[in-house]
């Protein structure tokens, strides 16, 4: 992963930045599996490896495929704020209980009650879809939402151009 | 990708042939993960994201304007509403039955029996409006990139 983030940072062909982002978010998900997450690996496979890819190169099929340079050179600067804020984030890990730990506060709250009550309350042998469908219903319901909002917003900006210019090819067809 | 690799990946028989061949496949695990969310690992989220990729595939291969063909506009505009109307009908529904907003163990006689139902319907419905979300976003941004 940490090759990819190089060459992704040092390349400036644009396509090759897209297919190196896709490939991170497959070593992502072959994280996740390895931490027993298959669930959440399998959306990183399929959104982030699969559909952020074709959509960004969608969007370098509007735009260019070739990085811009500045002029100036603001490398020193951002590297510094990186390792301020990277050093923030791991002394903030440092007080965290290790992974897979039984007395971690997550592991103490509600989960108990989900692996030991689901299979009788809910009856489905996968209890990751039982606590999204069921127990976090809503949670579910407003991440549709968000899904749903998303999808009208783009046809609001960039859906409605495309009919309005069939339309004027149309007319002209007609006039002509 | 500009437009004349696009144009220029439209052309070759071998990605032709063989995305014909795979889209089936793909829109079959599509369904398998939406229906079978409940014993294995996904579930409608992903399912939707599966059955998308395989238009968007049909997109990339063969022009939008076929994929349009094969799956109108209203289609999916339409169906972006549905899958989230099916989603909040499910909670209306249990609301009538006499149940809290999205409480399946309304929906049938036996409690695990209705959690079953309500999870199979809301998993449809996220299904429904991710994949339709994810055609309508693709088709969006291609169909600008070929005016």
């Amino acid at each position: 992963m940490g090759v990819t983030v190089i060459g992704i940072i040092r390349i400036r062909d644009l396509f090759s930045v897209v297919i190196l982002t896709g490939v991170f978010s497959l070593l992502g998900a072959a994280i996740y599996v390895v931490m027993d997450a298959v669930d959440v690996a399998f959306t990183e496979a399929a959104v982030g490896a699969g559909i952020s890819t074709v959509l960004m190169l969608g969007t370098l099929a509007l735009t260019s495929r070739h990085e811009k340079t500045t002029g100036q050179d603001r490398s020193l600067p951002a590297a510094l704020i990186a390792i301020i804020a990277g050093a923030f984030l791991i002394y903030g890990t440092l007080d965290m209980p290790t992974y897979g730990d039984a007395n971690a506060p997550i592991n103490k709250h509600v989960v108990p009650r989900y692996m030991q009550e689901s299979s009788k309350e809910i009856g489905l042998p996968n209890v990751v879809t039982s606590v999204l469908a069921s127990y976090r219903g809503y949670d579910t319901l407003g991440e549709t939402f968000v899904i749903f909002t998303a999808a009208v917003g783009v046809i609001a900006i960039i859906g409605r151009g495309r009919r309005k210019r069939k339309k004027t090819d149309e007319t002209k067809g007609a006039d002509a | 990708m500009n437009l004349g690799e696009l144009r220029f990946m439209q052309r070759k028989v071998i990605l032709r042939v063989v995305s014909k061949f795979l889209i089936p496949f793909i829109l079959l695990f599509g369904l398998y993960v939406q229906w079978h969310g409940d014993f294995g690992p996904g579930g409608g989220f992903q399912a939707g994201v599966i059955f998308a990729s395989a238009f968007i595939l049909y997109a990339l291969i063969f022009g939008v304007e076929q994929t349009r063909k094969a799956i109108p506009a209203w289609v999916t505009r339409s169906g972006l509403a549905v899958g989230v109307l099916l989603y909040t009908g499910v909670g209306v529904a249990t609301l009538l039955l006499g149940e809290n907003f999205l409480n399946y163990n309304a929906l049938a006689h036996d409690p695990a029996h209705g959690q079953h139902i309500g999870i199979l319907l809301v998993e449809l419905g996220v299904g429904i409006t991710v994949c339709c979300a994810m055609i309508t976003i693709f088709v969006a941004f291609a169909s600008r990139a070929r005016s």
